[in-house]
């Protein structure tokens, strides 16, 4: 029985099969899955906070239509404008940092020397911690109280007077950059250091013979070939540090008086701890035309560099 | 022949029955049998760890017998109540009860079920509920979106000693006098420990009272005008801004609820604005905490009110309710537990269990004899009668719990302390507070 039925399907192959011989119809059902993944917690997710965003509602009070007022009401909000500029400081510097950090990093990972797995499993270590675990030893190095980095340059003669490293405008963004810069290097190191590996060894020979020196080397033969990797990573990272929330909640929630919000906080300050849902809607999605702007200008380049 | 139809048949199961199918599509409910009859309560970690322990261990499986419930009891970290709220609301699931912080129950207000009944008795037969749980956990109109609980009391733990050190021997009555006595503890290197980060517990329980007690207000009686830019407010900054310098540990502006507590019990700060944690923590292990002299710390320890200013003296107190979801398909056992819980026997075993960590929201307690167990603690039994709400001299209701979220208040003094002019500081409160109030 089983035998005919099987036969039967081998000379007779019912039409909904043969309809996936055609390529089209083959590619959309193998992106079918993904599609829907995407749909679903992606873009539904999207929409349902645009839509949020529209509204005036609160936690437990279904919300009216009040068109773009809430844009315009955190426009117009200081502590906005102040998370703004943050945001813009903490992704520009920490990208800039990590890039050049990642790179030098990675360049030495690609030389042979003894231990060389051993060391690159370990320099994936900040980026494998949980960021919150991370993140609370950090704030007790920078403790204002306990600070062992106050202790160490104490101890070495370099300071008189604890530094206040939470607890000044200035130097809580440097710390909280500095953290960023330590969890995102590895990263950058790791993926650059892949690129590095798929540049064969014969161009640098061959640039070595025709005289070329290191810095040479690296400019004119190892820079443009891992600049689309580079790229990648980069627009990664950007998505990534612009959107952060974890590392400034826990280290100092916002504060001193907001100079470390960040876009994400001080939604879900106002979201979440205000029960302002729309209005925290609104603070993330104002998000979305600058990372829309990053992404669409990096993409751009990578092409016209892929093409070239 | 007649003909039977489906619903008919339904219909009279359902009569005969109750609890039939029909019946259990009309009134939305599974029947008593299957009935799942569990009261699910979240609530904070306790900062006294034995409250906890003797709720799961006791008053949890008592009330499983006396009323018949399924008990299911939730701590999480007191940070973490609001997503947890804001979850459940938004997905109508969730625990029963919810315990809330202070203006919680004014921002929840549309997603609670009225607890008047329970309160309003609870505070007859307690020689009545202090205006200050009235403002918070009711909107004045008969609702009570919230059942007061406890209020977390904020004292001034200070160093006994390093006060008689300086000369100071009785704890300064104002904050002229206080600032005085911070400056030469300063000098010594043991200044006051005062947190202007954004943390819900220490931060406003010190900046809001230090407002009023200059005369400032954030609003006026209406609740809607703002006039926080005021010559009061403006002298209060001025002073903040000396009386830091003179007297306070520059760290305290990234300081979060816990760091003024290890900074005292590691002996570098002499006094802060505390619930009693410190001063319990330095009971349950003193020998791990001992002062300079050798001593044990917890004997060098007293508590105080903050001091009073030109108009006055404040305190403004984590004060605790407990809300009934509206979500819940358990609210008459929720009431009915609530009820039970505040049975003076039952109540009595978290009170006693807290050492006079929470204070109480009722006239009775206050003369309870626990208050006289430990004169350390004696200063707190009058937190919740001192208590007023933020918002002032409006009600605590959600713009002003919107203003304490944004840390305004607490921000106002922290730009200041950092070298803004105080009239900047203020008009730049001013204007935000504004901004919330849509005026």
């Amino acid at each position: 029985m089983a035998v005919t039925a099987v036969s039967g399907v081998a000379n007779r192959p019912i039409p909904r099969l043969r309809r996936l011989e055609d390529e089209r119809w083959l590619a959309l059902t193998l992106l079918a899955p993904t599609a829907i993944l995407l749909g679903l917690f992606i873009a539904y997710p999207f929409f349902e906070g645009v839509l949020l965003s529209l509204t005036n509602t609160r936690v437990g009070i279904e919300g009216g239509f009040v068109g773009l007022k809430n844009f315009e009401k955190v426009w117009n909000d200081s502590i906005f404008r102040t998370a703004v500029w943050n945001t813009f400081w903490y992704t520009g510097v920490t990208t800039v940092f990590k890039l050049a950090l990642g790179l030098w990093l990675a360049i030495l990972l690609n030389r042979h020397f003894r231990g060389k797995a051993l060391v690159r499993a370990f320099i994936l270590l900040p980026f494998i911690i949980p960021t919150v675990l991370s993140t609370f030893a950090w704030k007790w190095m920078f403790d204002p109280t306990f600070s062992v980095i106050n202790w160490t340059l104490f101890q070495l003669g370099f300071i008189t007077k604890r530094i206040n490293w939470l607890g000044d405008p200035d130097l809580a963004m440097a710390s909280i950059i500095v953290v960023n810069i330590w969890r995102g290097v590895p990263f950058f190191a790791i993926s650059l250091l892949a690129g590095l590996q798929t540049i064969s060894p014969e161009l640098q020979e061959a640039a070595a013979i025709d005289g070329a020196r290191p810095w040479q080397r690296f400019w004119y033969v190892t820079w443009p070939l891992l600049l689309p990797v580079t790229m990648v990573v980069v627009l990664f990272s950007v998505i990534q540090t612009f959107a952060d929330f974890q590392l400034v909640y826990v280290m100092t929630g916002g504060g001193p008086a907001n100079a470390t919000h960040l876009f994400a906080t001080y939604a879900y300050q106002i979201g979440i701890g205000t029960g302002l849902l729309s209005e925290g809607a609104a603070i993330s999605l104002a998000m979305f035309p600058f990372l829309f702007l990053i992404v669409v200008v990096q993409l751009l380049y990578i092409r016209r560099v892929e093409t070239r | 022949m007649a003909k039977t139809k489906r619903r008919s048949v339904l219909k009279l199961a359902g009569g005969t029955a109750l609890g039939g199918m029909a019946g259990i599509l009309a009134t939305g409910r599974m029947p008593a049998f299957a009935q799942q009859r569990t009261v699910h309560w979240l609530k904070w970690v306790d900062f006294v760890p034995a409250t906890d322990q003797m709720f799961r261990r006791e008053l949890m499986p008592e009330a499983e017998k006396a009323l018949g419930v399924k008990m299911n009891l939730e701590t999480v970290n007191g940070n973490d109540l609001q997503p947890r709220i804001t979850a459940a609301i938004q997905s109508g699931a969730g625990p029963d009860i919810i315990m809330a912080f202070n203006s919680f129950t004014h921002l929840y207000a549309n997603s609670v079920v009225n607890v008047a009944a329970i309160a309003e008795e609870v505070g007859k037969r307690e020689g009545g509920t202090f205006k200050y749980a009235q403002a918070i956990c009711s909107d004045g109109k008969g609702m009570y979106m919230g059942m007061p609980w406890a209020v977390i009391g904020g004292m001034i733990a200070y160093r006994k000693s390093w006060f008689d050190d300086v000369g100071v021997t009785k704890f300064p009555e104002t904050w002229q006098e206080y600032r005085e006595a911070g400056k030469k503890l300063k000098a010594k290197g043991r200044p006051l420990g005062q947190t202007l980060g954004h943390t819900f517990g220490d931060a406003p329980g010190f900046s809001y009272p230090y407002l009023w007690s200059w005369g400032g207000k954030e609003v006026e009686a209406d609740g809607k005008t703002v006039v926080l830019n005021s010559k009061e407010t403006v002298e209060s900054v001025k002073f903040m801004t000396g009386f830091w310098k003179d007297a306070h540990d520059e760290g305290g502006l990234a300081w979060d609820d816990t760091n003024n507590n290890r900074a005292f019990l590691s002996q570098t700060i002499s006094a802060t604005l505390n619930g009693a944690s410190i001063y319990i923590e330095s009971l349950r292990r003193p020998d791990q905490y001992k002062t300079e002299k050798g001593e044990f710390l917890n004997k060098d320890i007293l508590h105080a009110p903050l001091p009073k200013g030109p108009a006055g003296q404040f305190g403004f107190h984590l004060l605790q309710s407990n809300m009934i979801m509206k979500y819940s398909r358990n609210q008459d056992a929720a009431k009915e537990f609530l009820k039970w819980l505040h049975q003076e026997a039952n109540y009595r075993k978290f009170f006693e269990s807290q050492k006079g960590f929470a204070t109480p929201c009722t006239a009775k307690w206050e003369n309870d004899p626990l208050w006289n167990v430990d004169p350390v603690m004696t200063p707190y039994k009058v937190a919740a009668r001192l208590g007023q709400a933020i918002g002032n001299a409006g009600p605590p209701n959600a713009k002003a719990q919107e203003v304490l979220s944004k840390y305004i208040i607490t921000d106002m003094y922290a730009k200041a302390v950092q070298g803004m002019p105080a009239e900047d500081a203020v008009k730049w409160a001013d204007a935000e507070l504004k901004k919330v109030y849509g005026t």
